[in-house]
């Protein structure tokens, strides 16, 4: 039990990372990892939500969506619980956790529509996997993300301050070119799960 | 006729529920918001420069409404006519504010001191640094590869023959710059004051020289002079006293180097009438 929980979190953190080989969620990837600080913090956040959403879609899919036959409302029906999930929280954290509320600050609105998240939630019950396990699937894509992010950050603040790149190269080009190779290197991990836990 | 009905009934239900949810959170978890801070916000530049000392200009009002005992004129870019208006939202009385300008203690154009080697590969003041000191004789002194001009928001201060220039109607003194510097050449200074030390050298007097024409050399020759007691020397570089210095200028005239400027304007030579058109 304990084990396979293990083997779907290190596989979501690893070789099925949601940046970096499902390519989702490019968009904060590309977006917030200029600073270490701030990839971070966009991070956690989206950890969070990925947590939120999922036990909150989870059980919406099941109990509703299914009884009711209208499984292909699914996209609609979660982002807008997402949506609104996302707000909730955010008033919560304004209210209670001003701290926290400022550090995520600009990057919880960001996530509302992040495809990251609806993606986890979509894959969780497209792989049929039960409550516990979505829980730990999401929490490990969250993870995987905030791992892209913190890796692809500390290269990009690298290139930041490398002369050496040919002026055609610079900005957006390099960083591309980087986000692929990083890819490529995550592609190794492939087969290392099944490996680890045989 | 069902399938329509029924899917559309449960999504509309689901969103009017997230919907219930989400007004009754926000009564629940309304957090009052001190309209003199918004009010602060509005009258602040905008220009979110840091030189108050919080980050940016929401930091500041915001600071403004939670400490009361928080001076209001701490904006520079704004001046007295936004402190005096945040006084007003306030309610408090605001001193003036001085005007600030950035000042460059560096004037070793590449006339004056030279190149040890060659700098065309390197473009930026830090990196310069990083390698044995920078590409110029002196070690002290501004590099000029600009890194001051990339942080300027308001195009104050700029590059012309290896040395940084500030344009004093410009600058506001936010001091962007000397924290982009890594030599600290730049310092922020007020717009009164007038006469300054042009040398952030403190090498020996010989080496100083050898490095550059217009370093100062700690020779002392503006502290005998000065008849306010408002300069003196200290690690082999002259300092200037700006509470007893009263801009005279005879230590800028004293200076064998001329390592000492005096900002004040020259009386201008009276103008010759313009020619007549040609007829």
């Amino acid at each position: 039990m304990i084990k396979s929980l293990l083997m779907i979190l290190m596989a979501c953190i690893l070789t099925n990372n949601y940046v970096l080989s499902k390519f989702l969620g490019i968009c904060p990837f590309l977006g917030v990892s200029k600073k270490l600080d701030s990839a971070v913090g966009m991070g956690a956040a989206v950890t969070f939500v990925m947590l939120m959403a999922t036990a909150v879609t989870w059980p919406i899919q099941m109990f509703i969506l299914n009884k009711f036959g209208i499984g292909y409302l699914q996209t609609i029906v979660f982002i807008l619980v997402i949506a609104s999930l996302v707000q909730l929280v955010e008033m919560t954290l304004k209210k209670f956790m001003p701290p926290l509320y400022n550090s995520l600050g600009v990057f919880l609105p960001l996530i509302t529509t992040n495809c990251a998240v609806l993606g986890v939630a979509i894959n969780n019950i497209n792989d049929g996997y039960n409550y516990l396990e979505s829980l730990i699937s999401s929490l490990g894509a969250g993870i995987g993300f905030l791992l892209a992010m913190v890796l692809f950050a500390g290269l990009r603040e690298k290139m930041e301050t490398n002369k050496g790149i040919p002026a055609c190269f610079q900005g957006i080009p390099v960083t591309l070119l980087a986000a692929s190779v990083l890819a490529m290197a995550f592609m190794g991990f492939s087969g290392v799960v099944d490996g680890i836990f045989a | 006729m069902n399938a329509i009905i029924v899917p559309a009934i449960i999504v509309a239900a689901i969103g009017l529920i997230a919907a219930i949810v989400l007004v009754i959170a926000s009564k629940i978890m309304y957090v009052p918001v001190d309209e003199r801070v918004a009010l602060i916000s509005e009258a602040l530049p905008g220009a979110n420069c840091g030189a108050c000392g919080f980050p940016g200009c929401d930091g500041y009002a915001q600071a403004l409404g939670e400490d009361p005992e928080l001076a209001p004129n701490l904006c520079p870019v704004g001046g007295s006519s936004v402190a005096t208006i945040i006084g007003g939202i306030l309610g408090v009385e605001v001193g003036e504010v001085e005007p600030k300008t950035a000042f460059v203690m560096c004037n070793g154009m590449s006339t004056k001191t030279k190149q040890i080697m060659e700098a065309d590969r390197i473009h930026d003041c830090k990196s310069a640094k990083m390698f044995f000191g920078g590409h110029w004789a002196c070690t002290h002194g501004c590099l000029g590869l600009g890194d001051c001009q990339k942080e300027c928001m308001y195009d104050a201060i700029y590059i012309v023959d290896g040395v940084a220039k500030v344009d004093t109607e410009a600058c506001v003194g936010c001091g962007a710059c000397t924290k982009a510097c890594p030599n600290h050449v730049i310092s922020i200074v007020n717009k009164k004051d007038k006469v300054h030390v042009a040398c952030k050298s403190s090498e020996k007097g010989a080496i100083t020289r050898r490095a550059c024409t217009v370093g100062c050399i700690g020779c002392g020759k503006c502290v005998k002079v000065c008849k306010f007691e408002a300069i003196n020397v200290e690690n082999n570089l002259a300092k200037v006293d700006y509470e007893k210095c009263k801009n005279c200028g005879l230590c800028a005239k004293e200076c064998p180097t001329n390592a000492i400027v005096n900002l004040r304007k020259k009386k201008a030579p009276a103008k010759k009438p313009a020619a007549p058109a040609a007829e």
